[in-house]
């Protein structure tokens, strides 16, 4: 390598209780390159970030920008030597415009002139080819506008070291490969950049060097273009992983679950579902496709009876008695008392699906505890139940009466599917499963799926990564601002027609004229 | 290149480390210490304030709180009557819902006990007597409690205010009937002379009997019922409670009525074991107090008797040190406002951990040497 070292990290450690987030991480990163940080979820990869951007402090080890030993005590500090992250969850206030937000913190000397912001913005913008117009709103932004606005924020404060968390995962692929663009751009301005992901394909494609972390530990930097994907994995997982989804044919298809022409809006009356029918059959998996917060959430809701729609009909196909019921404006308990066997794994595991201080044993109680007349709850049922998930899906955990919240994801998840599953459904929703799992206990949880499917149950799954959807689902839906723009045969389909229909009501990038046309 | 590398490249005195988890046996450790640290504050503070040496003020202090058998009840009773209210405002505590109008409620309870005694002594037998004053305190007690609970329920008020407030109409409703019950218009009610109840072994075995049991009931229905259980759920997540199917509000109204009931149970044993009367400062602050023994033992029922006897052992005790060395009413607040001061101060120390540079850098040394 030729090029000037930006940032060395050298024995960097950072302890959470007892748990090693990072342990002796040694990292370079040099002038002009893009660095992946690849590693599965809850390796250590946002933590030695963080520590980058000041946001923690390593209890051991230094941290050098352009050769010399500095402290990094906060963003503020971080910003002082040149370093800027952009976070997966975005920090802008709403009413301000993107000018405002970004020039928001900035000490300087001058006198504040908003004109001036403005052009500067617009400079920084067209260097790089970011589309934008400062003067607008954050909250009439999309997903992707208030991104460039974070990476605009740093790039103001003068950063030359940019840090990107999970960049991809709020982005439709087109969008994506708009931000590599500019990505590239900016590494041929000389600027370092580090992207946290674990999407593979995304590595190959952007990245100079990758660097794996795993458990916390760097396990290497190598060149991109000199490895792939099956070996990258195999550094990640620390072993062989097989990355293939079993998509067995479906049997004894009927129709379980009918959505007709479902609307709904929010508090302020803003159409969240827009005449959204389609309809769920048994034996199959139906994939629900969508950039985040397009109704995906709302429309499992409903079904689930959690919140209520204000026209449209969903329509439950008993197969026991063949009769059918209209489940809207029934709240679950009503539901369940119609006969209706619905589970539902939300997105929000430890906020909704499960109580993280309680154990796994109260947890399993949450669906079961109404039965009998005695006031008193039994808990000898739901404890053989906690047993019984725990041994079956590996589920690792010191007791049964361990709080849920103190397992990785991966179990909590188990955890939460193992009980829906239990409940012996007819129908079974899951939004966002494999959020933050690591490899493996994603693909226990699709086998999970599919072996519920091969058992006839009708499954939904609410997923982000368009390559699981289109490998694993039999037939894909796609949302967009809440209306349905699209249903596909997942053998036939490919992601990057998704990508299109995902975002179909916004094409031509002209997003405030789609808003007029929706009122 | 334009950075100002030269800045302070010492590393901070010392950074703030989350603990995962702390041994329990550790964790009564610093809260034992806590408590050391605090009456070691307190006696320098005595020392200074009333030239008592420290071995005197824990002396005085032990001594007034049990130094006699009468002490020793006053002990039990005055920590039984905390218990009670303090077991009042755990059901809704565990939900989340921060009653802090146990004072009113209880209050209310008092008073609908003292009217059913004053309008219906005489014409009834005692046990009657007794009953009707009983379910007439529970009662008031529970619709004081339920009006804030219906309010968040339906219209997502603040209960902490609303609850806060009713405690002042609760004061000002005994005003008001202290002003009818007395024509003297001395506002002095004296002494009942019926609605007692009966004596059992001693003055107030009854009403710590009375505690005791309770304590123990409230601990099943927390941690054994369905009802405890849905408590715990909504307390934990709405979104859960509301994902399973629990009516949110249902359970917030009913929670309330048995937190307001037992508040007015509070108000009927003050009442009806010890006071036989009513003034606007029958309850004293307890209601409040009530809070801090809940909160200390953590909402749990069982640990809750030994932080309200340990709040009325603290409260005794340098009550009896500001007789004795003749100084400020004020001080016994003074005591246990340190004390407490410091217990709630150390649960930083059992969350955190201070990391210091130096024993970083010596685990560094020593880690590197073996």
């Amino acid at each position: 390598m030729n090029k000037p070292v930006a940032l060395e990290m050298k024995k960097v450690s950072k302890y959470f209780g007892t748990l090693a987030a990072n342990k002796d991480v040694d990292l370079t990163v040099y002038r002009g390159e893009i660095l992946a940080i690849l590693g599965e979820n809850g390796c250590g990869k946002t933590t030695l970030m963080n520590m980058i951007a000041g946001i923690y402090y390593p209890d051991h080890g230094t941290i050098a920008v352009d050769g010399q030993e500095v402290v990094i005590r906060s963003p503020k500090d971080a910003f002082r030597h040149g370093i800027g992250m952009i976070h997966q969850h975005f920090k802008l206030v709403d009413l301000f415009t993107a000018a405002e937000n970004i020039v928001l913190g900035v000490d300087s000397e001058e006198k504040f002139n908003i004109r001036d912001v403005n052009r500067r913005v617009q400079e920084i913008a067209d260097k790089y080819g970011f589309r934008i117009d400062p003067k607008k709103k954050i909250y009439e932004m999309s997903v992707s506008e208030k991104q460039t606005v974070e990476i605009l924020k740093v790039l103001y404060r003068g950063a030359d070291i940019l840090i990107l968390d999970e960049p991809s995962a709020v982005l439709t692929p087109q969008e994506t490969d708009k931000l590599f663009d500019i990505l590239r751009r900016m590494r041929a301005d000389g600027k370092s950049i580090l992207i946290i992901t674990h999407k593979l394909h995304e590595v190959l494609s952007i990245s100079d060097r990758v660097a794996v972390l795993r458990k916390g530990e760097h396990v290497a930097t190598v060149e991109t273009a000199q490895t792939n994907e099956s070996q990258l994995t195999e550094m990640m997982v620390g072993k062989k992983v097989e990355l293939n989804i079993d998509r067995p044919e479906p049997k004894n298809v009927t129709d379980r679950l009918e959505i007709k022409h479902l609307s709904m809006t929010d508090a302020e009356g803003v159409k969240i579902l827009d005449d959204v029918s389609f309809t769920a059959r048994s034996g199959e998996i139906l994939g629900i496709a969508g950039i985040a917060g397009s109704g995906q959430k709302e429309l499992l809701e409903s079904i689930a009876g959690l919140c209520h729609p204000i026209e449209g009909e969903i329509l439950y196909h008993n197969p026991k008695n063949d009769t059918t019921e209209n489940l809207r404006d029934k709240d679950p308990v009503a539901i369940r008392e119609l006969g209706v066997r619905l589970s539902f794994v939300p997105e929000d595991r430890l906020g909704m699906g499960l109580v993280g201080n309680m154990d796994l044993v109260d947890n399993m109680m949450l669906r079961s505890y109404r039965k009998g007349h005695s006031m008193f709850v039994d808990r000898k049922k739901p404890g053989d139940l906690a047993k019984k998930i725990v041994e079956e899906l590996e589920v690792s955990t010191p007791s049964t009466h361990t709080p849920v919240r103190r397992l990785s994801g991966g179990n909590v998840q188990k955890v939460l599917v193992g009980r829906e599953i239990a409940a012996a459904p007819t129908v079974l929703m899951a939004a966002y499963p494999v959020r933050g799992l690591d490899i493996n206990s994603s693909y226990t949880i699709y086998g999970l799926l599919t072996k519920q499917k091969e058992q006839g149950v009708s499954v939904i799954f609410v997923g982000e990564d368009l390559d699981v959807l289109v490998e694993l689902c039999d037939r894909i839906l796609v949302i967009c601002g809440g209306r349905v723009t699209g249903i596909l045969d997942g053998r036939k389909t490919t992601k990057e027609e998704i990508g299109l229909l995902m975002t179909k009501a916004e094409r031509a990038d002209a997003p405030e004229l789609t808003e007029k046309e929706g009122n | 290149m334009k950075k100002p590398n030269n800045t302070s490249l010492h590393e901070p005195a010392f950074h703030i480390v989350k603990r995962d988890t702390i041994p329990l046996g550790k964790a009564m450790l610093i809260r034992v210490a806590a408590v050391a640290a605090a009456l070691l504050l307190c006696s320098v503070l005595s020392v200074l304030l009333i030239n008592a040496n420290p071995f005197e003020f824990i002396e005085t202090l032990i001594d007034g709180a049990v130094g006699s058998a009468r002490r020793l009840w006053k002990l039990a009773k005055d920590s039984a009557v905390l218990l009670c209210i303090s077991l009042a405002v755990t059901p809704a505590f565990r939900m989340r819902f921060w009653n802090i109008g146990a004072e009113g409620q209880t209050l209310i309870g008092a008073l609908a006990a003292v009217a059913v005694a004053f309008y219906l002594g005489g014409s009834l037998p005692n046990t009657v007597l007794l009953v009707l004053m009983l379910l007439a305190a529970v009662l008031a007690g529970a619709v004081w409690g339920c009006i804030p609970a219906i309010f968040k329920a339906l219209w997502k008020t603040n209960e902490t205010l609303f609850t806060l407030m009713m405690n002042y109409v609760a004061t000002g409703l005994v005003s008001f009937f202290l002003v009818i019950w007395t024509p003297s218009g001395s506002s002095v009610l004296g002494a009942l002379s019926v609605g007692h109840l009966p004596i059992v072994f001693h003055e107030y075995f009854l009403l710590i009997a009375i505690t005791l049991i309770l304590t123990f009931v409230v601990h099943i229905y927390l941690s054994r019922t369905k009802q405890g259980y849905e408590i715990s759920v909504v307390g934990e997540s709405e979104n859960t409670a509301r994902y399973i199917g629990i009516g949110v509000g249902k359970v917030i109204i009913r929670t309330m009525i048995v937190s307001g009931a037992i508040c007015g149970l509070a108000g009927f044993l003050i009442v009806g074991a010890l006071d036989h009367s009513i003034t606007t400062t029958t309850v004293g602050g307890l209601g409040f107090t009530a809070i801090m023994a809940s909160w200390l033992a953590k909402f749990n029922p069982i640990v809750m008797i030994g932080s309200s006897a340990f709040i009325t052992f603290l409260d005794q005790g340098s009550a009896q040190i500001s007789t004795n060395f003749n100084i400020d009413s004020s001080f016994p607040d003074m005591v246990v406002g340190i004390v407490l001061f410091f217990i709630i101060g150390c649960e930083f120390f059992i969350s955190y951990r201070l990391k210091f540079r130096d024993s970083d850098q010596n685990a560094k040394k020593g880690g590197a040497g073996k």
